[in-house]
């Protein structure tokens, strides 16, 4: 029925299968804009704002505080002033919660991951989206210490425009526990050999901190590859970086001595569960982490400053380059970000604020339009 | 003029277990008179009277051999390496002592130089043996593990079942009975079923020898047949040596369970070192001037551990809470 | 990459990559490989329960099977761990323990100490626990105060797969004697555990869920009968927060006083005898600690202070259950029923 946009739960990372209702934002009769965060929902790994995707009056709250819903169930629905009651209630009523391409009779998660082996070590990727309209696939590649969760809200909503590609890098997520190396030139190397192994000449990539200086590599040392880059609190333009951050995070051996580390990296503490603090030290607590972190630190952070600097190199090549930056990011500094301007032909720069590090799940409405711009 | 040497030992060696019996027993004697005095706080298991026992069978053993012994172990940690002067600290409750103090004349042990300690709880170093031992046949080096145990303790169960686990498992474990006649004031006879511990060892599956545990060089040379199988992969035996005590139980022990008459017999004509120091004059290889010498320089050094005992420091409340986990 | 596996699968696994990345561990106990010295099949069993089957074709022998002397292999495996080895011993059922207490509480845990911090002895007790396969009385017991009260003795007493594999292999690699609880009723359960090897600190508790009304401490099998009662007291309005210690010795009181202090109630619950077990010394703790936090009174939820019986329906009486946990939540609640 035209002039009714469902809401409804978000998909966040590639294992989310249902998600609590916490709170609605707003009430019954307001105006909702794109991106107003309009109810809080919670998953068994992070707490988080949804933003509407689309604007619209809310005509009706169907789910509750405290209910539970499987992803893409109907939580609300918004309406022009046109559309009766009536309507809404059949419309309601006649909503079916579609299936999560995902699921299959196992239910598995791990339908939506992959392996691969590259150079001996074992490599898990998500790849999705949307493979109809032509565009080329869209790579992310997180930061230090990071996983392909990283990209938990960003993932499904570029995936609706573009396919899609997250790895985790070598000794990261659930790769194995081994280094492809200490240099961005040996990690931008394995990235061009992953993108072999998966058959993609050519992709757009966006990169998270450490993963935004390895795609800048790649952009220079096979420019033919990048059909764009989306660099956010990027590593690779400026010498700052927050190496107490880096050296607490690999040291931090329990939830008490990790938990102040990890909330430096988002401007809101609150987004730091107790979820997310165990995953992290499940996996900083796999045999070899903690000496790959260090190995990997001292390579690319020597002296506890940005070792490489990739970025300023790409002036001469030409790719479209946008640069996206939390303004209280305490890990790089923001300042970092106008660093991209200079000499940079047609780069876009955007600070957002009331984001910090992670800015790509603060802001994330706001990255993922950046993103689809980008590369649409 | 010295006379060709019979025993199997070279004159040198023969010196030294005379040192090493020497120490232990003006230690142990020391240690008597101190007690007396109300120096030595808590309770002491003097070995005198017992030395050739364990001096005879240490003499075939290494840093890499390992032993576990009684409630009366000076004699065989003294004769095992452990040095002097952190034992008479240990026994004195002080720091710097082999247990800096926490462990007492009971729990000497040094695992360094592979005594796995004296024990409190009798019958208890014969499976940590058969662990040593089973470590040992892991390493493959030839090296044996000995658990001596007195003949009271030759009826525990834990002494028993490691009988049983060493036959089974063919290792390289020894298992000494120092039998000196009382289990505390019980007579052995009374308290233990078969008369030879021959017997016992071949109920168990193992070989066993019975020895005059007075006579060094027999205990030395019986030692040196189980302990040399043992090392070449022939698996546990069992020794008996039979001996004296020349003080009770332990210090305080008033021996009323002894016959009049039997300590001064004892002491006349069953003093190990006085047959040992006999054998080697009348064979001519040492003279009673060098076994003399010997007296002195060890007294002197049990003078030496006394005094460096009693000055050294008490431990503090700050050392009450160290050493019970190791911190990570 | 993780994947899902029972507590028996995860016990098996941690030994099996303990074995293979350090020469020095060996295991040894009753017919943990089976059919030694008989004429029919070797590794037989694998255990009683098949927990270390598999292990023989790997390590040979580097598993012993032991003569019935528990006197003697325990005490081996101490006296082994003394002298450099990291054996892994297995007491059949912790009921045994009367038979080498000895060399466990007055040998292994003191050497440390009487001998001035220089001894190690690295030695893992492995022992089943708990009640509930109606194997009567002899063969039910938790006794893990009898353990926890000994000072020098680590005790640990996993509730889930990934705990048991992190905390086994931690077990192995530390430098003191540990008492590693299986609860044999919890080793079909599954989870989620990553096939590399991974390690969990001893002495730290796990949240197991978040709640405000209510703290429940406990460990085990009681974690998963606290779970049952939490998703009951729900549906009443009634958020309780579960901390499984994971640790009895080292203990982490810090994350405990963190819940009560949080929440100002507490519920102890365990499946050990209760008199001085670990709820009274919990109970205690908190009591002393966090008192001006407490809106109730403390609340224990334990079996009788009788042997386990054998009859299904008295051991499914004696076994405390979710309804007794959630009756002495409401206790705790203001207003609440019991």
């Amino acid at each position: 029925m035209s002039g009714i946009t469902p809401i409804i739960m978000p998909k966040w990372g590639l294992s989310m299968k249902q998600g609590t209702v916490v709170s609605w934002l707003v009430d019954v009769g307001a105006s909702i804009s794109v991106g107003k965060p309009i109810m809080e929902v919670e998953t068994d790994k992070i707490a988080s704002d949804v933003e509407a995707p689309d604007p619209g009056v809310l005509r009706r709250k169907i789910a509750n505080p405290g209910d539970v819903f499987p992803v893409k169930a109907l939580l609300g629905v918004m309406a022009g002033e046109e559309v009766t009651e009536a309507q809404i209630d059949a419309y309601v009523a006649s909503f079916v919660t579609p299936v999560d391409a995902d699921d299959d009779e196992d239910g598995a998660a791990e339908q939506a991951w992959q392996w691969i082996e590259i150079d001996g070590i074992r490599v898990r990727y998500a790849r999705r989206g949307n493979a109809e309209g032509g565009k080329l696939p869209v790579l992310f590649i997180h930061g230090f210490g990071g996983d392909l969760d990283n990209w938990l809200f960003n993932i499904d909503a570029v995936g609706a425009q573009n396919p899609v590609i997250a790895l985790d890098l070598p000794a990261h997520g659930q790769s194995s526990l081994t280094l492809a190396g200490t240099t961005l030139k040996d990690l931008a190397r394995f990235i061009a050999k992953f993108l072999d192994a998966i058959e993609v000449p050519r992709a757009h990539l966006v990169g998270h901190s450490m993963g935004g200086a390895i795609a800048a590599q790649l952009a220079l040392d096979a420019p033919a590859r990048v059909a764009s880059l989306s660099l956010i609190g990027s590593a690779g333009l400026g010498r700052e970086i927050n190496a107490e951050y880096l050296a607490g995070y690999v040291a931090a051996n329990s939830r008490r001595e990790l938990k102040p580390v990890v909330e430096q990296l988002f401007a809101d503490a609150s987004l730091v569960s107790r979820q997310l603090l165990d995953d992290l030290l499940k996996y900083k607590r796999l045999d070899g982490v903690s000496a790959a972190l260090t190995e990997l630190a001292a390579g690319l952070f020597p002296g506890g400053q940005q070792g490489e600097l990739p970025v300023p190199a790409l002036a001469a090549g030409g790719i479209p380059l946008q640069v996206i930056w939390g303004e209280e990011d305490r890990i790089i500094p923001a300042g970092h970000a106008a660093l991209a301007l200079k000499g940079i032909k047609g780069a876009k720069v955007t600070v957002l604020a009331g984001a910090g590090h992670m800015v790509q799940m603060e802001k994330a409405g706001e990255v993922n339009a950046l993103i689809k711009a980008q590369v649409a | 003029m010295t006379s060709k040497n019979p025993f199997p030992l070279s004159k040198e060696e023969l010196l030294k277990c005379y040192r090493t019996m020497r120490t232990i027993r003006e230690f142990e004697e020391r240690l008597h008179v101190d007690f007396s005095r109300g120096d030595i706080p808590g309770f002491v298991h003097l070995y005198a009277g017992e030395e050739a026992a364990a001096t005879g069978i240490m003499k075939h053993l290494n840093s890499g051999d390992r032993i576990a012994s009684t409630h009366r172990g000076h004699g065989h940690c003294i004769s095992k390496g452990v040095d002097v002067v952190a034992m008479m600290k240990e026994i004195y409750g002080k720091k710097g002592g082999t247990g800096n103090g926490k462990g007492g004349s009971m729990h000497i042990a040094d695992l360094s130089m592979g005594m796995m300690g004296a024990n409190g709880i009798l019958g208890a170093g014969a499976p940590l043996v058969c662990g040593a031992a089973l470590a040992a046949k892991f390493r493959n080096k030839g090296e044996v593990a000995i658990s001596f145990v007195g003949d009271g303790a030759s009826n525990q169960g834990t002494f028993l079942e490691s009988l049983n686990l060493a036959a089974v498992w063919n290792l390289p474990a020894l298992f000494v009975v120092e039998n000196n006649g009382y289990a505390e004031s019980t007579a052995r006879d009374y308290a233990t079923a078969v008369d030879s511990y021959v017997d016992r060892a071949a109920g168990f599956g193992m070989p066993g020898i019975t020895v005059d545990g007075t006579d060094f060089f027999a205990v030395y040379e019986a030692a040196g047949e189980i302990i040399q199988r043992a090392r070449e992969g022939g698996g546990p035996s069992l020794l008996e040596c039979k001996m004296v005590r020349f003080y009770g139980h332990f210090e305080g022990d008033a021996q009323t369970y002894r016959a009049t008459g039997e300590l001064d017999d004892i002491r006349a004509n069953h003093d190990c070192l006085k047959k040992f120091n006999a054998q080697v004059t009348a064979a001519g290889v040492i003279s009673a001037a060098e076994l003399q010498a010997i007296d002195q320089q060890v007294l002197a050094a049990i003078e030496d551990a006394v005094q460096q005992a009693k000055a050294a420091p008490l431990p503090t409340l700050a050392d009450l809470t160290t050493d019970v986990y190791i911190s990570y | 990459m993780a994947r899902k596996i029972s507590i028996k699968q995860a016990v098996n696994e941690a030994l099996d990559q303990e074995m293979a990345r350090d020469p020095a561990v060996i295991c040894m106990g009753e017919d943990i490989v089976g059919g030694t010295g008989a004429d029919g099949e070797k590794d037989a069993w694998g255990g009683v329960l098949g927990v270390t089957k598999g292990l023989y074709a790997k390590y040979g022998d580097r598993l012993m099977d032991t003569p019935l002397s528990e006197s003697a292999y325990i005490g081996a495996a101490i006296g082994a761990a003394a002298c450099g080895m990291r054996p892994v011993a297995e007491l059949m059922f912790i009921d045994f323990m009367g038979v080498c207490f000895d060399q466990i509480y007055n040998q292994a845990a003191k050497f440390r100490y009487m001998f001035g911090g220089k001894a190690e002895t690295p030695v893992v007790i492995r022992a089943m626990v708990g009640a509930g396969f109606r194997a009567a009385a002899q063969h039910s017991q938790m006794l893990t105060p009898l353990f926890t009260h000994i000072p020098g003795l680590k005790v640990v007493c996993p509730s889930t797969p990934y705990d048991t594999k992190g905390l086994l292999i931690q077990s192995i690699r530390d430098n003191d004697p540990v008492i590693f609880c299986e609860h044999k009723a919890l080793y079909g359960i599954e989870g989620e555990v990553p096939e590399a090897s991974y390690t969990i600190p001893l002495g730290e508790a796990n949240v197991v869920r978040e709640g405000k009304h209510c703290s429940i401490v406990t460990y085990g099998l009681m974690v998963h009968r606290s779970l049952e009662a939490a998703a009951t007291l729900a549906k009443e309005g009634i958020e309780v927060e579960i901390v499984d210690l994971r640790s009895l010795s080292p203990l982490d009181m810090d994350t405990v006083l963190d819940s009560v202090t949080k929440t100002g109630r507490l519920v102890c619950v365990d499946e050990a005898s209760p008199r001085c077990n670990i709820a009274t010394d919990i109970s205690a703790q908190v009591a002393m600690q966090a008192f001006s936090a407490l809106k109730a009174q403390i609340e224990m939820v334990t079996p009788p202070h009788t042997p386990v019986p054998f009859s299904p329906t008295l051991e499914d009486l004696y076994i405390p259950s979710a309804a007794q946990i959630a009756a002495a939540v409401r206790k705790t609640v203001k207003g609440g029923k019991s």
